[in-house]
């Protein structure tokens, strides 16, 4: 690892002040971020912690009804306090690594890296969530652009989700074990104006939403509302864990568990 | 180079540190307490698995200078005051919980993070908590006898495999 300068803001306006220092970049919990470092893939001059910022943590519930949590919330706290707001939501957040892992690992971290199989972006893009920055908020349909790019500018922080809580929603998730990313993942959400789905682990563009099974779910929520929907293995991810094809294939059979759950 | 503060087993602690430097390095290098464990240094494997304000954290996976004015526990401080090992401690000698031994600090102190937040786990809760401990030697079956011996249940009906 190369050295560098660590900052430890205690509020967000001393932290986008020290991200204008060249070359800095913001560190949530670590957990993708320092074994980037160790791999030298990244070459900050100045890391700017955001574990001292208090106002980016926490869980709440908004006036309006929707889920808002800070942006340094690990993901065991989530698991932990949003499992009465949202239990689809906090059942990833508490499948998301090891325990250690999600005793440190944030949210706004996971969706600032928007890892192509993480879990937390299939969360936000299938709640239709709102990605809250120190400048703006994002909805998440213009948040995820594609592998490891979101719409978030230079020297931006995710300073909070706020999530409208669906009927009901289900996270499957089929665990690559060695890694414990999904292999590909489905979180699919219920709303009184309709369904979405989100999939992540799946393609090379990152989290997407299969608009396919929205359309089919929204008129006929079943399982077998979704027989004789495929998807498109052309832009798939495929590695040594599994192909392009069997990772298309698993979109609908992770999609069609999570509906049947659901019930 | 920083300086850092923090407690370490109820004892306080400081040295000079880069940013670079990780916890598992800084009680390692810096302090002497070897017996955190740094396995991968991918945090894939969990030995070097610390407490930091009682949560267990990967310590491999944590720059030192974010445990500043932390409360960090490790597996030196576990073992009772008089220095009879600790109930854990003891159930991983009764049952066989280890071989080599590599990963067993980790592995107890996952095991005490579980127990304070789950005092009777069942056998899955443990194999699931252990998610992120990796154990080469011994297939886990006496590390989770041991474990759930520590936290006072009935193991007589687990089997030694």
């Amino acid at each position: 690892m190369y050295n560098f300068d660590v900052e430890r803001p205690q509020s967000i306006a001393d932290a986008v002040q020290a991200l204008s220092r060249e070359d800095a970049q913001p560190l949530s919990g670590g957990q993708t971020l320092i074994p980037t470092l160790k791999a030298r893939l990244a070459a900050p001059s100045v890391l700017v912690s955001l574990g001292d910022v208090d106002e980016m943590k926490g869980v709440c519930m908004s006036d309006g009804g929707q889920l808002c949590i800070g942006g340094a919330t690990t993901h065991a706290t989530v698991a932990a306090e949003a499992a009465a707001h949202y239990p689809a939501l906090a059942s990833l957040a508490a499948r998301i690594g090891d325990p250690a892992v999600r005793n440190r690992g944030t949210i706004g971290g996971s969706v600032a890296n928007n890892d192509p199989s993480a879990c937390y972006p299939a969360g936000v893009l299938g709640s239709g969530a709102t990605v809250v920055t120190n400048a703006r908020e994002i909805a998440a349909d213009d948040y995820f652009q594609g592998m490891f790019t979101t719409a978030l500018e230079e020297g931006e922080i995710v300073t909070e989700v706020k999530f409208p809580i669906p009927q009901a929603a289900h996270y499957e998730k089929f665990l690559q074990p060695a890694s414990r990313f999904p292999l590909v993942a489905a979180f699919v959400a219920r709303f009184s104006d309709g369904v979405r789905v989100a999939i992540t682990g799946a393609s090379n563009d990152g989290v997407f939403r299969w608009s396919e099974a929205e359309a089919a779910l929204a008129s006929n929520f079943s399982a077998s509302a979704l027989d004789g929907l495929s998807v498109d293995s052309t832009d798939m991810i495929s590695d040594l864990h599994g192909t392009a094809e069997y990772r298309a294939h698993l979109i609908g059979v992770m999609t069609k568990r999570a509906v049947a759950a659901i019930g | 180079m920083t300086q850092v503060k923090m407690t370490v087993n109820g004892k306080a602690a400081s040295g000079d540190v880069e940013g670079r430097t990780l916890l598992s390095q800084f009680l390692r290098d810096d302090l002497g307490l070897t017996g955190t464990h740094v396995g991968c240094d991918t945090s894939q494997c969990g030995a070097c698995v610390v407490h930091v304000n009682g949560e267990a954290v990967k310590s491999c996976t944590m720059l030192a200078v974010e445990a500043e004015g932390a409360e960090v526990a490790t597996i030196e401080g576990q073992a009772n005051a008089d220095g009879s090992l600790n109930a854990i401690q003891q159930a991983f000698q009764d049952h066989h919980g280890l071989q080599c031994g590599f990963c067993t600090p980790g592995m107890v102190m996952s095991a005490a993070a579980l127990l304070k937040e789950n005092p009777k786990p069942t056998e899955a809760d443990v194999r699931h908590y252990l998610d992120g401990n990796i154990c080469r030697c011994t297939g886990y079956h006496n590390i989770v006898k041991a474990i759930m011996a520590a936290s006072g249940q009935d193991v007589s009906a687990i089997a030694a495999e």
